[in-house]
This record gives C-alpha cells, structure tokens and sequence, in this order.
C-alpha cells in the first residue's frame, strides 16, 4: 500500500520483504539441522490469516516448514445448535434484536443461516464489532430483548463478560448473552492426546496469551516434551516465533518461548482474569471435530442467569446430526488432513455454498485454502 | 421452492453464476453474448444501464443522485465511449420527504450537467409505504463510441493501472449504515470517470470501473478474457492510511471494498508510463499508480495473483459473498 | 480468533472508554480491562476492548533483531 504512514509503520518493520528474508534465512539455518518438513501447528485462526495474506506458506516449505491449523477458529468449532438456537428464536418472537460478529451469521445448519433465514416481523439481526453495541442497543431500546450470540476465546471472553456484569450493574432487564466460550489449552492436550499426529511443535495464539500469559502453556513442553511459541500476528512476529520453535527442535530444549513480549506479560492480563473468574465458571464443552472436553468451556455463573440467554429462554443446545455427510471439518480443526484431503472440498463444499464452519468462517481453513491457494480445485 | 437470496445481487460470483445460466440463455443473441460493460449496437453507438438501489441515500461523498449518473456514465466510458444521452427511471417509496427527493434530483442534474450529458426521457413511479426503500434509481445511458476495447491485444509485459486510491465508496457506505464506533472520516470516491477517454486514442487496451466486488473482482474478470495470468505487486496499490487503518480494524479486505470512481486500465508495455502521466494529471487521477502486469512466467491462464508486501504470493478470486467485519 | 491492531490513545472519553489512533482511522474503545491509560500510550484493541500496553522498549528490541538478524544466521 503506498500510503506513506502505513510505509513507515508496518513496511520497515513487521511486514517487509527484508525482514521476511532474514527471518525465512534464520529458520532454514536451523531447518538444515532437523528432519524436514518440520510439521509445526498453528493454533489460531488470525496466525492461519497472516501465512495465508501474505502468501507466507509456500515460503516457509521451501526452508522446511510445514504448517498445520489448528483448532483456533471460534465459528468453526462452536456446534451447529447454537446456531440453530438463535435461529429458532429469531423465527418465532417479534420484538428481539439478534447481535453477532460478521462471520457467526453464515455457518450453514439444517435450519438454514442466521443471515438468510427471515426474523419474525419485529425482530432483527445486527452485526456489531464490539459487544458494547449490543449493550447501547439495550439501553436505548427498552421495549426490545437483546440478545449478544458470541463465540470465542480467551481474547473475546472478557470483552463480552464485561457487558454482562454491566448489565448487572445497570439492572437491565431487556440484555443477555448466548455465548460458546472456549478455552485453549484443554484444546492443546485434547489434540496432543488424540496420538493422531505427527505436529512437533506449537505457534501460541498471542492475544489469547495478552490475557491468560505463558503459564497455561508450560504443560505441553513439561509433559510432552513439545516446543511452542507465543507469536504476534505480523509476518516477522510469526516468523520470529516458528524460528524459535525450530531452535528449541534443535537444542532438544522445549520450552514455552514468549516472542511477542511488547504485548503479553507472562502473567496475562490480571483485570480480565479476576473479571472471567468474578462472572463465569468452568464446564465441559463440546467442540466440533474435537468431542466433549472436560473443563473447556465458560459459562456465565447461576447468579448471573438472568443475562444467559440460554438460561433465560430455555434453550435446548443438544448435540443433532452432523451438518453434512462427508463434511470432514472435524478432521482438518485436528490438524489431520488438509483441506484437499476432505472428499467435499471444492467440488461440493465452496464459499458461495458451503457445507460446513471451516468453508464459512473467514479464518477457516477450507476457505482460506480455497481463496488463496494457487491450482486448489482446477 | 427455490427463493432468491439478497448475495444474487451482491455483485458476486453468485451473480454472475445467475446471469451465465438464467438471463444469457433466455435472452441470448450476437449483441447481448459479447458481454462488454455496454452493448456494442449498430451505427457506432453503446448502450447500458444500471439501477440504484444503495442504502442510506445520503452517505459522505455523494448521494444516489450522483450515483445513479456516474454510475452509467462510466460503463460507458471504460468501454470506449463518450456519454451522451441517460434515461431516468424513479421508483419512490410513498412517505418520501420531498426535500430529500429535490436533493436528490439537484445532484442527478448537477453531475449530468458537469459531464455534458442530457436526460432525454424518464418515467416516475410511487410505490406503497413499504415496497420500496425510500427510493430505487434505473438510469439508461447511450454514448458514441471512439474506440473499441481490444483485449485480445493484451499480451504478456502489458501494465495495469489503477487510477486512484480503492475502496473508499465500498467502506464509506460501510461505515454510514453502521460506524461501529468508529471515526474514519472516509468519503466515497463516486466520481465520474470521462477523463480517461483520450487515453482510448493513445493506446489503452481495456478498461473496467471498478464496482461491487472491488479490485480483486475486476482482476478476476479480466482473467477471463485473456490468456495469461495476472501478477499485481501489493506494494503499489494505491490505498489511503485512513482506509488501510479501518480495514484493519474491522478485518475486511480491502480488495474486494467497492469503488465508484476508479478503473483498471490495461496499457501496452511501451506506453503505459505516458498513459500514467496523463492521468496523474486530472485532480481525479493523482494517486493513480501501475500495480502490476500481464505475466508469462509466473502462475496459470485465468489466475490473477497478489505478490504480498512481504514477498509471497497470494491467489485472487472474485468475491463470493457479502463483506462483513470480524474478530478474527 | 485475534484480530487486534496497536493503536494509539487520543483521548479519554470517561466511562471507562477513550478513542484510539490507528493509521489515520480512530475507534472508539472500553479501557475498562487496562488501568491508567493516559493519551500517548499505545494498545492492541480487539473488538473493542483494550486488551493490552504496548511495552514500547520491547517493540524497539525487537526492531533492533531484526537488524542485527545476519548475524543470528551466521552463529547458528
């Protein structure tokens, strides 16, 4: 981009070909030293986003790297009942306004997609990008039920319990949330657990990291002897911390490497955590792909009931039938197959129709394999 | 029973599925089927249309009055012709303010008045409070042409030219329909686009305003007239920071944003640093820059490619549905 | 499951929100999970929230890696 601010911020520092260079260089020197490819797993979806963007995979196999998404996709492991929850409550009472991140609205279910289906007369859907819309809808509109449908991870967690416990505050009573909070390092073990793969070590998804620190990783390197990294979303950043993987290969010295130390503190964010603790507690989730994992997930204390809309309405999230047969979603999450390898990919899963999460969400990655990857499906 | 969805219209690949198996077979015949932005007739002459349906009426940086102009006078311009004549089509929704119709008509003069283009017949019509959305706009518009696009000409080592900064219409209708919180300042580009069409005479190759869909859509439809891939350097895409700073943001990718004020221009080798100097010249055409070039030794026939900041290559596709904003 | 951007403080707006700078585009954002933000400090914002300080001795260690990178190969 020529805009000259944007040259000096990102260009000469975490985006430059220069630096991309030095960094794939710094990789291959140690590379040379280890079995290639070294199969290392990207966890979260925003990191899957940068290799894709900037076209960063196909250099990274040229010294040895191999990367694998894993899990990090919050749209692409929430169940389709949720889904299916809002949808029937859209379709059935006339006075709510569903609020949602963009990508939650196109995962496709049984029922059809939360964008496509139409609301009840009276009901609406809107899409936010903060939370905090959905609470200023609630104030400025009391006569209407708002309901806040978020899926997410550690990063996205506090966010959103925020505006319950100011709803708490306020005493709103027209505010509540639907959430699928899930939790990344249960995730981590269930796939280090589930002796399928052949991953040698982990990139840690840095905003996740800015709230819950370094500390929750140190059981894969102490149990299973595995080399991670805490990584920045910028190309260097991601680089900087898939050559620190390698070393660690290398030395035979797994550790948790914390890369991005201009934003994340090894004790994570304190305010967010005493939040989380304050307003949720811990349960079983069930993950598409993944199963039930026990301790995995979040969800609003008994206390707080009132502004659970699961709670509050009565919902039924139950586990149904899988959205489409031979969707292999589960299977690509875990790191398993790559896109390619699902029987549905390109032929009858595509963006403009897609079979399941990973073609929907934005980050998923059947959907970035299917945009970005040269030849994918000719 | 099969229903039509709102992404037929979105100017996407669902779209033109619908128009390749729906309306071409149905309405097939030696004029319509060379699907060029106007429809080359007899006697020199091009022809198009267009309708206007953009929500909020009013949005920074122009309004559906100078849309509904620019809007058909370019389809006509990028395909060779100058604009002459528009026919104005109103659908408006009973209840609409009559201030905000007479606004609406004042910028539909203005812009057609600027351009030297004559409104010669219309038709008005009222719909029930409810059918319609305050107002829907279908202008018509016929032009001479001075010189035909000839993209069968295009051969390996042709420049692409963007005549100006993209994404700003695409982001600004964006932001005014929801800001998000957010302060951008960011005006649409909607701008007519009648300074480029000298460049016909001095060697252009081809041309597409760049519409729903973005740069990323133009580039893939460009890829399928030609017989050789594409390979645009991300480095030389003209972009405000203003924008790159809101994409980022709300993680929309810019080249898909629409504009309605810039066109990608096909240049032959020799002559395209003479045709950039030209338009860097009109106000409209200042940060108008080649991003990249017809390829024979990288990628495959029907491939546009990105060459990212950092160095690798990316594929473009054509966009496959609405844009919306994420947390991922 | 990250997206955040590093922008800048301009103002505070009380209520716990303040207006944040990032290449010429300006959000509006809750601080109410980082204490003591003053104008002029630097954060990553995800989808709204202020999630963290950017510790700006850091990012110029970093910077300076970088450079000093051909260096790193050559030991290795």
């Amino acid at each position: 981009m020529i805009s000259k601010k944007s040259q000096t911020f990102a260009l000469n520092n975490w985006r430059s070909r220069e630096t991309v260079g030095k960094l794939l260089e710094l990789i291959a020197s140690r590379t040379r030293f280890l079995k290639t490819p070294v199969k290392i797993m990207e966890v979260c979806g925003t990191h899957t986003m940068t290799l894709h963007r900037f076209g960063l995979k196909p250099l990274l196999k040229q010294v040895g790297v191999e990367m694998i998404s894993g899990p990090g996709c919050p749209v692409c492991i929430t169940p389709d009942y949720f889904h299916e929850a809002i949808i029937d409550l859209i379709t059935s009472q006339s006075n709510l306004i569903v609020c949602t991140f963009g990508d939650m609205t196109r995962v496709p279910t049984p029922k059809g997609a939360l964008q496509t289906v139409v609301p009840k007369k009276g009901s609406k859907l809107q899409i936010v990008y903060s939370p905090e819309e959905a609470l200023e809808l609630a104030r400025e509109n009391p006569e209407k039920e708002i309901i806040f449908f978020g899926a997410g991870f550690e990063t996205t967690i506090p966010g959103i319990t925020f505006t319950a416990k100011k709803a708490f505050q306020e005493k709103l009573s027209n505010f509540s949330l639907l959430t699928a909070f899930w939790l990344i390092p249960p995730a981590l073990e269930a796939i280090i657990n589930s002796q399928e793969l052949a991953i040698s070590g982990f990139i840690y998804p840095g905003h996740v990291s800015v709230i819950i620190g370094e500390k929750p990783y140190s059981f894969v390197a102490q149990k299973y002897g595995l080399p991670g990294a805490i990584a920045g979303f910028e190309p260097a950043d991601v680089l900087l911390g898939i050559a620190s993987v390698v070393k660690q290969l290398k030395d035979n010295k797994p550790e948790v490497d914390n890369v991005y130390k201009r934003v994340v503190r090894p004790e994570g964010n304190t305010q967010a955590l005493t939040l989380m603790s304050e307003m949720l507690e811990e349960v079983d989730a069930d993950w598409r792909g993944l199963g039930v994992i026990p301790r995995s997930g979040l969800q609003l204390k008994p206390v707080y009931a009132q502004f659970d809309a699961r709670r509050r309405y009565g919902l039924k999230l139950l586990p149904g039938k899988i959205t489409a047969s031979g969707c292999r979603c589960g299977d690509v999450i875990k790191g398993l197959i790559s896109p390619q390898e699902c029987p549905l990919f390109a032929r009858v899963c595509q963006p403009d129709n897609p079979k399941g999460p990973c073609m929907v969400s934005y980050e998923g990655a059947c959907l970035i394999e299917y945009k970005y990857s040269s030849g994918a499906k000719r | 029973m099969k229903k039509v969805s709102l992404e037929m219209g979105s100017g996407g690949k669902l779209m033109r599925d619908f128009i390749a198996e729906k309306l071409l077979p149905t309405f097939s015949n030696s004029i319509l089927n060379e699907l060029h932005d106007s429809a080359f007739l007899p006697g020199d002459l091009a022809f198009t249309t267009d309708s206007y349906t953009v929500d909020p009426i009013f949005f920074p940086g122009g309004d559906i009055g100078t849309l509904c102009v620019n809007g058909t006078i370019n389809d006509l311009v990028v395909s060779g012709a100058r604009p002459e004549y528009l026919s104005l089509a109103l659908i408006i929704e009973e209840g609409l303010e009559f201030e905000l119709l007479e606004k609406i008509l004042k910028s539909i003069k203005r812009t057609a008045s600027l351009n030297s283009v004559r409104i010669v017949t219309g038709d008005t019509k009222v719909v029930p409070q409810g059918q319609g959305d305050k107002i829907f706009i279908n202008t018509a518009g016929l032009g001479r042409i001075l010189k035909k696009p000839r993209p069968e000409k295009i051969k390996p080592g042709d420049k692409l030219i963007v005549t100006g900064s993209i994404g700003e219409h695409g982001l600004a209708i964006m932001l005014a329909r929801n800001d998000f919180r957010m302060f951008s300042g960011i005006k649409s580009d909607c701008a007519p686009l009648l300074f480029l069409l000298p460049l016909w005479e001095k060697g252009a190759l081809w041309m597409r305003d760049i519409t729903r869909g973005g740069l990323a859509t133009v580039l893939s439809e460009l890829t399928e007239k030609i017989n050789y891939p594409l390979l645009v350097e991300e480095a030389n895409i003209p972009m405000s920071s203003k924008l790159q700073g809101a994409v980022e943001i709300l993680g929309i990718d810019p080249l898909y944003l629409a504009c309605e004020g810039r066109a990608l221009i096909v240049a032959p080798e020799d002559q395209a640093e003479h045709l950039l100097k030209i338009i860097k010249k009109h106000p409209l055409g200042k940060t108008a820059a080649i991003i990249g070039q017809v390829e024979d030794k990288i990628g495959k026939k029907g491939e546009a490619l990105l060459r990212s900041i950092s160095g690798g290559l990316r594929l473009l596709e054509p966009l496959t549905s609405e844009l919306l904003p994420r947390i991922c | 499951m990250c997206l955040a951007i590093p922008g800048k403080v301009i103002s505070l707006e009380g209520n716990g929100t303040g207006k944040v700078k990032y290449l010429g585009s300006t959000v509006l954002a809750n601080f109410s999970l980082i204490p003591d933000l003053k104008v002029g400090d630097w954060v990553i914002v995800h989808a709204g929230f202020a999630i963290s300080k950017l510790d700006q001795k850091e990012a110029r260690r970093t910077l300076k890696l970088f450079k000093e990178m051909e260096k790193l190969s050559a030991i290795e």
